[in-house]
Parts: C-alpha cells; structure tokens; sequence
C-alpha cells in the first residue's frame, strides 16, 4: 500500500512539473513576459527596473528555474489589480468554489443515482424514456443559458431565490463558507444546481448502464435463486457494484466541476476562483492566472489520488492487489 | 442434410436487393423518425444561417441600420419608423433579435464546424501515425492526449486564452487544441483493431505503398467512428464557443455570435426584459440538441456491437 | 404421459408435466422447451443431458421460474410437492427459492457477488427465509462450509470471492445452497467449469449429501460419464424435447432414440481401443428453424417418411421411453 502511495504520489509531481513547464512556456515564452508580468502602468524606469529584478534579462532556462523555486515557495507573483500576492488571491476565493463544486456533486448524485437507478430498472417503460431524453437535454443545454433561465424564473418571476451573490457567510477554519447559513443556502441552491445539470446527466446515464449490465450477471440471477426480496438484490448486490464506476467517474468529474464552475460563478456572481480567472484574463492580471492554473492542476491531482484510494476501498478486489 | 426436407423458411421471404452499405445506412438511419426530424432541423439551421443575408429583416451587423430609439423593444412591436416588425423584439442597440439570431448563428457553426474539421484532420492524422507508427511515436502521441484529455475543456480553453489573450482566431485555436484528441484517440483505437484485419495484411503482402494502404484501405475504415466523434464535436464546439463568448473571450461586440448575444442580455433580464436573452439561447438549444440527437442516433447505426 | 419410474411410496418431490417456455426474440418466437416431463423423487438424482442450446438450462430455470425477458413459461405444469409453481406468484416462489428449492450455477466465478464477503451472502439467504439472529446464522454457515469441505470456515467466511478458487467458490456455492436443506437441488453443469479432480471431489460430496440428507437433485450436464456415475435416472434432451428418459443403466446400456445411440457412440470410454470415434454427423439446428416432425431427423441415420411427423413420447420399454418412430430395439434384444 504504502509502495503504491509512493509511486502515485511521484506521479503526481511529475505531472505538477509537467504542468509548471507548460504554464511557463505560454506565459514565458508565447506571451510577452514584460507585458504580462509588469504592470501596463508602469514607466520606462520601472519596467527596466522591473525586468532586472524579475531576471527577464537571463537565459530561458534560468528563468525557469526561478520560476519553479518561487513557485515552490508558494511565491506565483503580485496581482496588478489588487496587487496583493496571487496565490493568496486563489486561496481567498478557494471555499466559495469549493462548496459549490462540493454542493453541485452532492446534488448530481442525490438527483442522478435514484433517477438512473429507476431507468436501468425499467428501461423499456415511459418514465425511463423520459429520464433519458431529460439527460440529452441535460449534457446538451448550455451552462450558462440555464444558469440565466433559472435566475429569470426562480428569481426574476417567482421572487422565491436571490439572483447573484454568496449571501450570508460563517467563518470555520479561518474560512467563510455559505453553506452553514440559511440565506448562503438560498444563495447557492441555483448555482449549485447549474453547476450540477451535466454531472446529473453523466450520473442517471452511468448508473442506468451499470444496472443494466449489473442486472445480467450471474450473481444478480443466482441472488434471486437464493429467494432473497428485490429490494435487497437491487439495493444491496446491484447497488454496491455500481458505485463503484459512478463514485470514480464522480470524483474524477469534481476537478471538471471546479473548472466549470467558472461558467456558473460568472452567471451567478459567484465569488470564486472562476470569477477571478475571468476577470483576470479580460485585464490581462496575467500572476493571478498563472496561480490560478497551478493551483487548480494541483487540486486535479490531490482529486485524482483521492479517487484512487477511495475506489481500492470500494473495490476489495483493487484493495488486495495494492497490498 | 437431405433438401426433401428443407422446411419453408418464412423469415427469408423478402426479395433479394442489392444492398451497398450506403443504402443498408441510410434506411438503418431513417428507422429513427427522432433522427431524421433533428437532422432535417439542423439542415434547416444551416440554409438559414447560409442564407441569412438574403432572408433576415435588417444587417444587425450594420450600425447604420441599427436606430438607439428601437432598444429594449418587446416581441412583436414595431420599429420607430414601422418599417420592421421585430418578431423576437430587440435588444440595447436596436438590433432586431431575430437577424442577430441569424448572423449568430453563422458563426457558430463556422467556429463551431471548421474548429471541428480542422481538429479532425490533425487528430486523426496522428492517431493515424500512432496506430500505424506504434513504438515511441505511439507512446508520446497518446501521452499528450491522456493529458489533453484528463482536462476539462473549459480550463484548456482558458489556458490558451490566457497565453494567447482575447478573440475568435484565439477561441478558434482553443477549441482545436481542446478537440484533437479525441479524433486522435478514436482513430487509432479503430486504426488498430483494422491494422490486424486480412485486407492489410493482403494489402501489405502486395507490397503497397504504406500511404496508398493508409489512405485506400485503413482510412475509410476508419471513417464511421470518426463522423460520430465528429458530430457530437461540433455540437460540444459550438457550446463551448457560445460559453466562450458569453465570457466576454470570443468573438468582438459588434458581430455577436449566439453566446455574445446571450450575455448581452444579461443585465436586462433582472428586469424582466427576457427576450434578449431567451431567443438566441433557444436557437443555440435547438442547433446543439438536433446535432447531438442525429450523432447518438448515428453512433447507434454505425457501431456493429450495438446491433441485435 | 404419466411418468413411469418406479416410485418409492412417498409421493415425488417435482413432477414436471408438458412444460413449454418460449423465447419472444425479434428474430421469431423459439421453443426452448417444448412439452417436457419427467419425476424426481425424494432423495434421487435426475440427469438431464443434452448438448448447448437443446434446453436442459431453460429447462432448469423453468423449475427456479427464473426465465426472463423475453421468454417466458407457456404450458404445463410444474409440480412440487403437488404445488404447481406455474400458478405460484412471485412472492410464493421467492420463498421457496434458496429454501426448499435451490440452484447450483455453472461458473462459480460467476455466481459470487464480488463486492460482498461470504458471510454476507450467506447470512442473508438464511435471513431472507427464516427469522434467525445472525449470530445463529454465521454459526449455521460456517458449519455449512465445512461440510462441504472448506478448511478453517471461520476464516473463510471474512474473505471475498476473488480470495477463492474456482473449485472452492463452487463448493461455497453448493454451501448456500444448502444452507436450509432444500428438498430440491437443481445444478446448471456445476462442475464443467472446473479441474477434472476437482471435479471427481464435488461429485462424490454431493452423492453423500443426497444419500445423507434425502434432498432430490436434477444434475443438469453435457457430460454423460458424469451422469453414469451420479444419477438415479436420465433424461436426455435434443432442441427443446426430451428425447428418451428412463433409468440410467437402462438408457446406457441400451439407448432406444439414435440420438442417444449416436451420443454413447462419441464417448472415447465407450469405445474399445483401436476403433473409431463415431460422431454424429450434422449440427444442432436452429430453433427457430426446426424441420417439420422429429427435430432430429436431418442428422438420424435412421429417419424414413414418417419421421415428418412429429413423434410422440411413448413407453416403449417398461419404464423407458423415447420420442422416436424407429427406436433402436436391438440395443435392448427385442426383435423389431
């Protein structure tokens, strides 16, 4: 076990390094590094200044070096807007895109797995079609049109939820979250559900083809031979052997949710990581893009190895393997 | 086997017809009358966008045309002078919603499809070299797409639109770079599985030329899988050019594309003016869903291991 | 149509009469059993042989009522116990399955729930029948699974399916079978799957635990060396019918349909050394094309015209009947 976390968590740093090497290319060596690091504002003196100390004068590969120690020391440059450090930036906006990735998860598996659980089940019926032909409609709509369809009826014409916003925040472990608070609750309930239309579709459509596949099994027959209730073969035997894909593809989809809640964010005004990206790039707050990008690589990769470990505990059968 | 005792077989009455695969397609294809409406839909999509220049009420690209006084005007009314009726009303410049559907949609399918072709072409061309290549050239080709692909679409599209900074060539190398990949892998997973088949074997014993055997034997081969990856593609280019646009990363204000329009309304929908918003994004949903439910459909008729 | 087997005075534990199950399929509707009948009686084991697609599974199934979609149960009768289990609801049936009826599947890699461990599995068949704490139950189970054989059960029952063999997960399987003492076995070919020895192992446990415990069981098989050895009486089956049943010495020794005939004749053992396999020459048709009358015309060396019609099941030894014009009598020393 500790052999295999060793190996993934190598992994997982070459991939970071991977990454620092691309993300410093595009911004290094594509774009202009004394546009893009140094603030348009800045006179001839400065950006001379500038350029010396951020060593724009040495040779690519040194200042790539620097970079990654920098890097390493959590240093990913100023913003230029709020000229506070970018990483700290991230690390302020990280909770409100968290729980909303957490919440819009939560609610695709809350929705999608009783929903895919029933179109597997009676695959043939009306209420199966239904499901099927709503998550066609669900990986097809544009997020961003929803999220705006939703703001005109729940909010514009029924009054029922605030448009935008976080709402009421409380404060556990030095961050504020909106999920603890009945109003923040209001205020994510339509972003996370934005958020979540496309992961409610993959879940109803993975958990349908797992149960169809799960109801044909030798094991699902042989349980029905054994006199056991429906209830018990679906709930337990089918159940437990299609978490398994839906728990991995859900989890590894979380890194997918975090990125796409940019959309949401924006539609919602939303005040996370995605926001800030958006307004970063459409000012060109070129270190706070930089942080962004590795830190939502790194967030990929703490998902992904979570994942991981969870489906060796789902699974006894991967579980002995990695002993 | 004695043939006094063949019995009548009454599953086999039906005449025999010459059968090309085209023809054996099409009429598999037109068993889904779903099918059928959505690709009739969609081709309806394209003439009108194809045509909108002869067919739309106004130039919503033409400022000259586009009067401040019409802004914000409901469904339905008419323009100050009563020379237009703005069926889907306005939006805040004057512009009647229906002709900036139309325009709109010109280049959504333009960034949509030729993001999708070009993407197709490079895709397919280095799955191909994987396939037929394999050793390290395979190894690196389908690293970079295990990479690729273990990425949300829309956080490569941010990358590149952050290295490369604002506009629709940006948006359109974006969706490229997030796309190729999946040609990539479709086609050398498919390449590989043809590679072992007899014709190229016989086709190599012959000593071909390898181009002629790639392209006249492996390549049509290759093709079914390739146009449904294709189909649902474009679908998922436009969507992403849409969101790209309602992001204020795409395409300039003054030529909106579907997405722009969409977010042009924003504001004006918290205060009831839903129009602006609703209609082009209706048009969005009708293009993407009529192309997602043609590819499933053709994914259906063109995959043999789905067939009964 | 009565069967004819010799029966103790206790009445039979199954009788089967007439049975017919059907398969709606796009392509046609097949007969996969088609008017079959047989006994089993208390503590007696039936062969039922026949190569792949003949019916023996579906026949089996039938019993269970485990047909699905599409096929389905369409005639005849199903008697256990004198209960006719045709007529049964689902909720009867569901608690005679696993309790007074079980079944043994064919792959044993199969049959397991990989997710759960065998304590599990086992546990819960005796919950779903019964009202036993599951103290009580983990108690009967591991008591099972020494019965047949497992070493150290206690540890066993903690492990999961894929921590066993083949041979060992079909004897677990043969546990939950038994774990209520079922009055009837019915067991889809459970050892084809597995190592010869192993084979010969199961065998012989279950022929001591049928002697032991008066349970019935219907051996279903391709394999007619197996049944030699096992079985009170055969039956066996050609495209969905039963094509002669009798006792097992009886049917070896001297088969009446030329279906049977030509299956003993491709048995290497049978055959003295030095002589050539004899096979029967042919496949097996399709269902859903079988020709007018005897199904197994097109491959019988006997067939005549009046083969076209369809045969009947008929007594044509005391206790040993065949669905065939034109039996081989002289295997039995009759003059035809």
């Amino acid at each position: 076990m500790s052999v295999y976390l060793l190996r993934r968590l190598i992994q997982a740093a070459l991939v970071m390094l991977a990454m620092s090497v691309i993300v410093f290319i595009g911004v290094y060596a594509i774009g202009d590094p004394v546009e893009i690091l140094i603030s348009p504002d800045a006179d001839q003196a400065e950006r001379a200044r500038a350029i010396a100390a951020l060593g724009l004068d040495k040779p690519l590969w040194e200042q790539y070096f620097s970079f990654l120690g920098n890097a390493l020391r959590g240093d990913l440059g100023r913003s230029f807007v709020f000229n506070e450090p970018a990483l700290q930036l991230i690390a302020q906006r990280a909770p409100a895109t968290l729980e909303l990735a957490f919440g819009a998860t939560f609610l695709a598996v809350l929705v999608g797995l009783p929903l895919g659980l029933y179109a597997g089940l009676r695959p043939n019926g009306v209420g199966a079609k239904t499901i099927m032909a709503g998550s066609i409609l669900g990986f097809s709509l544009p997020t961003f049109w929803v999220g705006l369809m939703l703001i005109m009826v729940f909010a514009v014409q029924l009054g029922w939820l605030p448009s935008t916003g976080r709402g009421e925040t409380v404060e556990v472990l030095g961050m504020r979250w909106s999920f603890l608070t009945w109003n923040g609750l209001t205020h994510m309930a339509m972003p996370a559900l934005n958020l979540a239309l496309f992961k409610i579709s993959l879940v109803i459509r993975l958990t349908r083809a797992g149960v169809r596949e799960t109801m044909l099994m030798d094991y699902v027959k042989f349980a029905r031979a054994k006199g056991l209730a429906p209830k018990r073969i679906i709930g337990v035997h089918v159940f437990k052997n299609i978490l398994i894909p839906v728990v991995t593809v859900v989890g590894l989809e979380l890194g997918s949710t975090i990125a796409f809640s940019v959309v949401t964010e924006s539609v919602f005004a939303w005040p996370g990581m995605g926001k800030l990206i958006i307004d970063s790039i459409n000012v060109l707050d070129r270190p706070v893009i930089v942080a962004y990008l590795m830190s939502i690589v790194f967030m990929f990769i703490v998902i992904n190895l979570i994942v991981d470990l969870l489906y060796s505990v789902l699974d006894p059968r991967v579980r002995l393997e990695s002993k | 086997m004695s043939a006094t005792t063949a019995p009548p077989v009454p599953t086999e009455t039906k005449a025999p017809r010459v059968e090309t695969p085209l023809r054996r397609f099409i009429s598999e294809f037109a068993e889904s009358k779903m099918a059928v409406g959505a690709l009739i839909v969609f081709l309806a999509i394209v003439l009108i966008a194809i045509f909108a220049p002869l067919i739309s009420p106004q130039n919503p690209y033409d400022l000259a045309q586009l009067d401040i006084m019409d802004g914000r005007l409901e469904p339905g009314s008419k323009s100050g002078d009563g020379s237009i009726t703005y069926w889907l009303g306005t939006d805040d410049q004057g512009r009647d919603m229906l002709s900036g559907i139309m325009y709109g949609l010109r280049i959504s399918l333009v960034v949509g499809a030729g993001s999708a072709i070009v993407a197709a072409l490079v895709g397919a061309s280095l799955g191909m070299l994987a396939a037929y290549a394999g050793g390290r050239t395979d190894t690196v080709i389908m690293r970079l797409v295990d990479l690729q692909l273990s990425f949300p679409t829309i956080l490569s599209a941010l990358m590149i639109l952050a290295f490369l900074g604002k506009g629709v060539m940006n948006v359109v190398i974006a969706l490229i770079v997030v796309e190729w990949a999946y040609y990539a892998r479709t086609v050398r997973g498919t390449a590989l599985v043809e590679r072992r088949r007899e014709y190229i074997e016989a086709a190599q014993c012959l000593a071909l030329p390898t181009r002629r055997i790639i392209f006249r034997h492996l390549l049509p081969n290759c093709m079914p899988p390739l146009i449904v990856v294709a189909t649902i593609q474009i679908a998922r280019a436009i969507a992403l050019e849409a969101t790209l646009s309602f992001l204020g990363l795409g395409v300039p204000i003054t030529e909106p594309s579907l997405g722009l329009l969409i977010a042009n309304g924003y504001e004006y929908m918290l205060s009831g003016k839903y129009w602006i918003s609703f209609y082009p994004g209706i048009a969005l949903l009708i293009t993407i869903v009529s192309i997602n439910l043609v590819g499933d459909h053709l994914r259906d008729v063109l995959n043999p291991r789905l067939k009964k | 149509m009565q069967p004819t087997i010799p029966a103790s005075a206790a009445p039979p534990t199954l009788q089967v009469r007439n049975l017919q199950t059907k398969f709606f399929t796009r392509a046609g509707v097949v007969p996969a059993v088609n008017d079959v009948s047989f006994t089993v009686s208390r503590g007696k084991v039936l062969g039922l042989v026949g190569e792949s697609g003949s019916g023996k599974t579906v026949t089996g199934f039938s019993i269970m009522r485990l047909v699905d979609d599409p096929g389905r149960i369409t005639g005849g009768e199903i008697l256990f116990n004198g209960q006719d289990l045709v007529k049964s609801s689902e909720d009867e049936m569901r608690q005679l399955r696993g309790n007074r009826i079980a079944m043994i599947f064919q792959d044993p890699m199969m049959t397991l729930n990989p997710v759960l461990r065998i304590d599990t599995q086992m546990i819960e068949t005796m919950q779903a029948h019964t009202n036993i704490s599951r103290e009580a139950a983990r108690q009967r189970a591991r008591d099972t699974l020494g019965m047949v054989g497992i070493p150290s059960p206690d540890e066993r029952l903690m492990a999961y399916p894929h921590q066993f063999s083949g041979g060992m997960r079909q004897r677990v399987a043969i546990a939950i079978a038994l774990l209520h003492e079922p009055e009837l076995i019915v067991a889809d070919e459970p050892t084809t799957a597995l190592d010869v020895t192993i084979q010969g192992q199961i065998l012989a446990e279950v022929q001591k635990l049928a002697a032991n415990t008066g349970t019935s069981i219907i051996w279903i098989t391709h394999d007619l060396s197996v049944v030699a050895g096992l079985a009170d009486d055969i039956a066996v089956m050609y495209a969905g019918e039963i094509a002669e049943y009798g006792a097992v010495a009886d049917v070896l020794d001297h088969p009446l349909h030329p279906y049977t005939n030509g299956l003993l004749g491709s048995v290497p053992s049978r055959n003295k050394r030095g002589e050539p396999l004899r096979q029967i020459p042919g496949t097996t048709p399709s269902l859903l094309r079988l020709p007018p009358g005897c199904p197994f015309q097109t491959r019988c060396p006997r067939a005549a015209d009046v083969c076209r019609q369809p045969p009947p099941m008929a007594e044509i030894l005391p206790a040993h009947e065949a669905r065939c014009f034109r039996p081989h009598l002289e295997n039995a020393g009759v003059a035809a």
